[in-house]
């Protein structure tokens, strides 16, 4: 099961993925997948790093699945904060794009 | 209503620019998050979902119109143009910003509001009778008090880092609208045979995992002890009250595993050796106080307003509105006007910027200036001339705040749940307005009558829904959302727990399943009975075997 | 670590009496409630200073009748969100009348200080190496107060009464 590091940045609260290359976005298509134990443990390090370092807050590992080409948290807490609130569709991360 | 003086405002400002500075200090890593949190806590700052939430306090529910006005621009500029009321008569904000936080409170203190403690192991902001002031039953105005506790719990040097957070409810009427026997400390105001004023003292009710009713430890407690009585309550509880598990560290359970008695007993000790210092309230400073909520200048009017008859013959829409919106004022020619933030099919209790500032408009068109949060997620406005109904009720309408379902099934109370909050085993809001939309139509809501429906999306029961007469609790079954039904329960005077009817249903189980205990009441009243009083009658059974006679929605 | 008192960073003439350690003839002395209940002559028969340390568990029940004893009492705080303490201070100061050095030990952080001044509280150890700016921004940030207290601070009530 692939993972991805989530997180809510500092300064603002918004929800942020880990990148390929160590920086964080907003959006979970940009994310930086783990595939196997050892990658997702360097990355879980870049999270606490950055959390040590002010940028986020909260650094989790989750556990992710492909659907239909597109990268969806397994649990649903997971995927709200992926998208924004359900009860609101026109807010949040699921409306910018 | 109250109005900060110079101590009151320096206060709050000093205490937002602490906050600035603290905010500084945790940007620039100088304090880490495990030291950051309960500070930021402490000013109703929480990290959510989505993003930061703030919550700001409404005093015992008051709110002045250049408040709400404020709270309008907050929710524009600062979130996504809206706010949330909650079952604390408070307002939150859902996606804030950390780096904005401390303009946010400057902002809020130059409208004499803040977020001090609205969060964290202390005592919250005191809630009330959203009719404080205006109920015709009423016997004595509570906010007087409430504001006495405000001040006095402010900052307060030994009580701000209890075992956990502390919750004190006022009513001064006979009619329990501030849900005083589900709270950490509950205060009904009533009278002595010599005419007095003072305090039945009610301790250890509570909601959340484990429901407790509070048990009475004073009768009589004369209004200028108030402080020294509560001060006494919350040494004890802070010194005995449980530190080493977090669901066993509310007042409830101390009183619980102390007993009544013995509880009773530890607190008039502490207090025979504060009652005569300090904390004892000057009479002319509850005077000085009571002023302040002094009624307004109500002009001479007469009770009986012919044209309202009229139109209400004319306009169902508004008699209907009238019927379950509005109540009876103490004073001839006003009414009590109930503004329903729960539109069919809206979330409740989500308030929009221009609504806001529609709302604020009508409150000083119509009722002083002056509105209240309530517990079920409303505003009202306290003091509306009858024959200025017809006139605010087209307002209302026209900004969606006239829906005709005060008290009834689909004015539901709903935390935010999995929506937004960070705790949360399921959505609410959902299945709120699945249930909103299933039972829309107005003419069978009325014919269904009184019926409190309350959701929480998790144990921790800010929905309240162990005393919704019909009450559910969002749980997670392996990944599944399952909604937990409870019957029975009540908040007002007469306050009962709900019991758990059997096992949860799917997120559309649970709307077919509300409409079957609907059905089952419907079948089995008689003259004049409301849900609760049928429920009571018949007891719990005969909606268990309608409710899983098929196999529907498990 | 360093220690306040009276609004300046102080040298701490005090010593605490280690785990089974032998009690030293001479030098201010603080110890805790159980050396104070195993030694208690011994202590007694010293020349010098007594003080005694309280754990937040450790009501102030437990030293009342022996207060005359100690010209210093410190009570820990063993967390940020241990708030027994403050109950234990006020009870000294306030109702049994204690006059010594009431010390505060253990998780003493900055944003915690001005509450337990207001409290009781005279003296601080405090661990942060900025432990006296900590203590002036502390004082100076909150200045209206709506609780009498053993501090004397008037209240908002008070100066409003004038
Ligand atoms: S009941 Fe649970 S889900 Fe709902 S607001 Fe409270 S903590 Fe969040």
């Amino acid at each position: 099961m692939p993972w991805v590091v989530i997180a809510n940045r500092l300064r603002d609260g918004i929800v942020v993925f880990l990148a390929p290359g160590g920086g964080w976005v907003e959006q979970i298509a940009g994310s930086r997948l783990a595939g196997n134990e050892r990658e997702a443990e360097e990355m879980v390090a870049l999270g606490q790093q950055a959390e040590a370092d002010q940028e986020v807050v909260a650094p989790d590992l989750i556990a992710v699945e492909e659907r239909a080409g597109v990268i969806v948290p397994t649990k649903r807490r997971e995927a709200i904060r992926a998208t924004g609130p359900s009860v609101r569709t026109d807010l949040g991360k699921q409306a910018e794009d | 209503m109250y109005r900060y003086d110079e101590f009151d405002s320096d206060f709050v400002l000093q205490r937002a620019r602490q906050f600035r500075r603290q905010t500084e200090r945790r940007l620039t890593g100088e304090l880490s998050e495990e030291q950051f949190k309960p500070l930021r806590l402490m000013n109703g700052l929480y990290l959510q979902l989505h993003a930061y939430m703030l919550r700001i306090n409404v005093p015992y529910g008051c709110l002045s119109s250049r408040q709400l006005r404020k709270l309008a621009h907050i929710a524009r500029v600062y979130d996504k143009g809206y706010g949330h009321l909650t079952t604390r008569q408070n307002v939150q904000f859902n996606w804030i910003k950390l780096e904005d936080t401390p303009a946010i409170l400057e902002q809020l203190a130059s409208v004499e509001m803040h977020c001090i403690q609205s969060s964290g192991n202390c005592i919250r902001n005191t809630t009330s009778d959203p009719y404080a002031g205006a109920a015709a039953e009423e016997i004595h105005d509570p906010r007087l008090y409430c504001e006495l506790i405000r001040q006095w719990s402010s900052l307060h040097p030994e009580f701000s880092f209890l075992p956990r957070k502390f919750k004190i409810a006022v009513t001064g009427s006979p009619r329990d609208r501030a849900a005083v026997k589900v709270h950490d400390i509950g205060l009904r105001l009533h009278r002595n045979p010599a005419g007095e004023a003072g305090f039945e003292v009610i301790v250890g009710g509570g909601l959340g995992r484990t429901p407790f009713i509070g048990k009475t430890v004073r009768d009589f407690l004369p209004v200028q002890q108030l402080l020294s009585y509560l001060e006494a309550i919350l040494r004890v509880y802070n010194q005995l009250g449980r530190r080493d598990n977090k669901y066993k560290a509310r007042i409830k359970v101390l009183v619980h595993e102390m007993g009544t008695e013995a509880f009773q007993k530890c607190v008039e000790e502490q207090w025979e050796q504060i009652r005569e210092g300090g904390l004892t309230l000057p009479q002319e400073e509850i005077d000085r106080i009571g002023a302040y909520f002094a009624p307004p200048a109500y002009e001479d009017l007469s009770d009986s307003v012919p044209a309202l008859e009229t139109t209400r013959r004319e306009e169902p829409a508004f008699d209907a509105w009238l019927q379950n919106n509005v109540v009876e004022h103490k004073q001839a020619g006003y009414a009590i006007v109930n503004v329903s933030v729960k539109a069919v099919g809206a979330a409740p209790g989500d308030i929009s910027a221009d609504q806001m500032e529609a709302v604020a408009e009508l409150a000083d068109r119509f009722s002083f200036g002056e509105l209240r949060v309530t517990h079920s997620q409303n505003l009202v406005l306290c003091d509306v001339r009858k024959t200025d109904l017809e006139a605010l009720w087209r307002r209302l309408a026209a900004i969606g705040l006239a829906t005709p379902n005060v008290g009834l099934l689909t004015d539901s109370i709903c935390c935010p749940g999995l929506d937004y909050c960070s705790l949360a085993s399921a959505r609410s809001i959902p299945v709120a307005q699945s249930i909103s939309e299933r039972f829309a139509d107005p003419g069978r809501l009325r014919d269904i009558g009184e019926l409190q429906l309350k959701m929480s999306g998790c144990i921790n029961a800010c929905g309240h829904h162990h005393v919704g007469h019909i009450g559910i609790l969002g749980a997670d079954k392996k990944g599944e959302e399952l909604y937990q039904l409870t019957l029975g329960g009540s908040a007002d005077e007469n306050t009962a727990i709900g019991k758990i009817i059997g096992p949860g249903f799917d997120a559309e189980g649970i709307v077919d399943a509300i409409e079957n205990v609907v059905e089952t009441y419907l079948s089995l009243r008689q003259d004049g009975e409301r849900f609760i009083d049928t429920y009571q009658r018949v007891g719990r059974d005969p909606f268990k075997e309608n409710l899983y006679a098929s196999d529907q929605g498990r | 670590m360093p220690l306040i008192k009276g609004g300046e960073r102080v040298d701490d003439p005090w010593i605490s009496l280690a785990e089974g350690a032998e009690i030293p003839p001479h030098g201010p002395l603080i110890v805790s409630l159980q050396q104070w209940r195993d030694q208690r002559a011994a202590l007694l028969a010293r020349a010098d200073t007594l003080g005694i340390r309280l754990a937040s568990d450790q009501p102030t029940s437990e030293i009342a009748d022996d207060l005359s004893h100690f010209e210093l009492v410190a009570l820990e705080f063993p967390s940020f969100g241990d708030g027994r303490p403050y109950s234990h201070a006020r009870i000294l100061r306030e109702i049994l009348g204690f006059e010594g050095e009431l010390r505060a030990v253990g998780d003493v952080l900055l944003e915690q200080l001005h509450f337990m001044h207001r409290a009781g509280f005279d003296a601080f150890v405090v661990s942060s190496e900025t432990a006296l700016e900590d203590w002036r921004i502390a004082e100076s940030e909150i200045r209206v107060w709506y609780q009498p207290t053993a501090d004397g601070r008037p209240t908002a009530m008070m100066l409003r009464r004038g």
